[in-house]
């Protein structure tokens, strides 16, 4: 039991304690905020990790997946009269196929290639939304009315948590269930080196699109979370800068390591709010995050530290 | 007619020029060390803010913008010291995120140490536009082409005839060989920086009396100008040039004709046609980077 967090039971029981935990450490509505803003946050981390860190493919346009999915949640019940749930799977379903469209062709470009390929496709997400005036309300954004679930609308910051905090668990279980099939360790094969993945057998391509495709519905699918519960959405959703967040969060936690995304999201969502009164200095952390990690613990905090505390043990 | 078509080229082929000259810094690092530096926009945004601060500070146009493409040299010799060679080992994926980071790192210390505000800077020869064929041309126009021709013909003399462009163009060729040769490739990739940061900021100084500058203005001109060397086919100095005024034409037209809400899509649009459909680029070299 060196490393509870590479063992499966051990690493699910120990977040399932946190998220139930959770509720005797958090004391006011701000607190429920950050920590239901950094479940949605590592919802979407997870499933980019599989692609960064397992997969080895970069993405730096995510946040256009999110940005579509929330704005799924917020036109198809207002316009539509969908059943807001309706109106996530909906989203989910449709930025599956237009990410399995674009996998295609995308995916069959390799480093700076694919980041480029990927910023530009979220790029132009963004400006669409940003230009369609008409449907999306441009750059001052657009409302979103209340997710229902079984005739229940979830209301209030405790049923939020209960409810992000289960649909984490979920993402974590179906994720490291990935990890560690043979769908996993055939992504680590194509990590390690594609030509010799491809020589044992692996049909690397399609692995490659399936991951993507899955990234993609789980930021979909998070980003129609976030639209229900800030009842707000603008076209920043789909920004670069967001986009880079993403990456920011699964590099700081640890590439290929599902509880890095989780701790990665986690930290990075209540840095800046306990540097709110530095705003100016924001951005000058955020890089130094960004370069100082990478450089300085290639592999992310989790793996690093996990590498020592079993170092300390054996 | 042709006067609005003149018009539309001309602006173009502006932009063009100064997406060009990106374009350029991106071909020169990316050629000594196969780093995509994402942080050559905020090379661009130092040029300008630091010589629209230099000049609040008292100085002369010239030397402030003289003193202000040396202080982005130096950007580039330290972000390629303790942020490139330190990183030795870090895969493409890594080197692009510490390239971000550094983006970032810059943007946020533009803000503090500079300001938020947008800041004209004059232009080098007054702004009375000159007229052809009923179209209009600023005087900015012609001087971003004249310098762009003038480094054009610098570079190519530094790459063909000085012993340091031969070391740089062998080390781009081979880093191994190029080592074992003599050749100091540390030395180069440091280089590479300190020049390609030196030409963001001469296009900084050059696009801010037509568009301003801020803190942020780096961000879409990086882009741009990524995009730039992307359609010139990656690492070819010339293709990114051509790139340049390709994405520069392409995004005038949209706007002229269309709509200038959609400019900014044009060019990514082409770049996803381009990375799909040409994956070398227009004028790249036959070697693909595809699986």
């Amino acid at each position: 039991m060196s490393n509870l967090l590479s063992l499966r039971p051990g690493g699910l029981a120990l977040l399932a304690a946190i998220i139930a935990a959770g509720p005797l450490v958090l004391q006011n509505g701000f607190h429920y905020n950050v920590a239901i803003l950094a479940g949605i946050n590592a919802m979407v981390c997870i499933g980019l990790n599989l692609l960064i860190g397992y997969a080895g493919q970069i993405s730096l346009g995510h946040a256009g997946f999110f940005a579509l999915g929330a704005y799924a949640s917020a036109i198809l019940p207002e316009r539509f009269g969908f059943h807001p749930a309706g109106a996530l799977l909906t989203g989910a379903v449709v930025v599956g196929l237009l990410a399995f469209a674009i996998a295609r062709p995308i995916l069959r470009l390799r480093g700076h290639y694919l980041a480029m390929a990927t910023l530009g496709m979220g790029i132009i997400i963004s400006i669409v939304l940003d230009q369609e005036v008409d449907i999306t309300g441009g750059p001052d954004g657009m409302p979103v009315g209340d997710l229902t679930l079984f005739g229940q609308v979830v209301s209030g910051e405790l049923a939020w948590y209960w409810l992000i905090g289960a649909l984490l668990f979920v993402t974590t279980w179906l994720a490291l269930n990935l990890v560690h099939s043979p769908v996993g360790r055939a992504l680590k094969a194509v990590h390690g080196s594609e030509i010799a993945a491809a020589a044992m057998g692996v049909d690397v391509f399609h692995y490659k699109v399936l991951v993507f495709v899955f990234s993609a519905v789980l930021a979909s699918v998070a980003g129609s979370l976030f639209a229900h519960y800030n009842g707000f959405i603008t076209p920043d959703e789909a920004s670069f800068i967001h986009s880079i967040q993403l990456v920011t969060m699964v590099v700081l936690g640890g590439m290929a390591s599902i509880a890095g995304s989780i701790v990665g999201a986690v930290v990075l969502t209540v840095l800046p709010q306990m540097l709110a009164g530095f705003h100016d200095y924001e951005m000058i952390v955020f890089g130094a995050i960004l370069m100082g990690t990478m450089i300085l613990l290639p592999e992310g905090a989790v793996p690093t530290l996990a590498k020592r505390i079993r170092e300390r043990l054996a | 007619m042709l006067a609005e078509f003149l018009q539309f080229l001309f602006s173009g082929l502006t932009v063009g020029a100064v997406y060009g000259l990106i374009g350029l810094g991106f071909a020169v690092i990316y050629n000594a060390s196969n780093v995509i530096n994402f942080a050559q926009g905020e090379f661009v945004m130092i040029g300008g803010m630091a010589t629209v601060f230099l000049m609040k500070a008292g100085l002369p146009m010239p030397p402030a913008v003289a003193l202000a493409i040396a202080g982005a040299a130096l950007v580039g010799w330290l972000l390629a010291r303790f942020g490139i060679e330190t990183a030795k080992g870090a895969g493409v994926v890594g080197l692009i995120i510490i390239t971000i980071g550094a983006s970032i790192l810059l943007r946020g210390l533009a803000q503090v140490i500079w300001d938020r505000n947008f800041h004209p800077l004059p232009s080098i020869s007054g702004d009375a536009p000159i007229h052809v064929l009923g179209a209009t041309l600023l005087p900015q126009s012609l001087w971003i082409g004249a310098a762009l021709i003038v480094i054009m013909a610098g570079l190519r003399h530094f790459f063909a005839h000085t012993r340091t462009g031969k070391a740089m163009r062998a080390a781009a060729i081979d880093p191994l060989a190029a080592q074992l040769m003599g050749v100091d490739v540390r030395r180069v990739v440091r280089l590479s920086f300190v020049l390609s940061a030196a030409l963001g900021a001469l296009a900084g100084v050059l696009v801010a009396p037509i568009t301003m500058t801020y803190a942020n203005v780096g961000v879409m001109l990086g882009l741009k100008g990524f995009a730039a060397a992307i359609v010139g086919g990656l690492g070819n100095p010339l293709g990114a040039i051509a790139g340049g005024l390709v994405v520069g034409i392409a995004e005038a037209m949209t706007a002229g004709y269309l709509s200038s809400a959609w400019k900014d899509v044009v060019a990514f649009v082409i770049i996803l046609f381009v990375l799909l459909f040409m994956p070398n680029g227009l004028f790249g070299r036959a070697e693909a980077e595809r699986a």
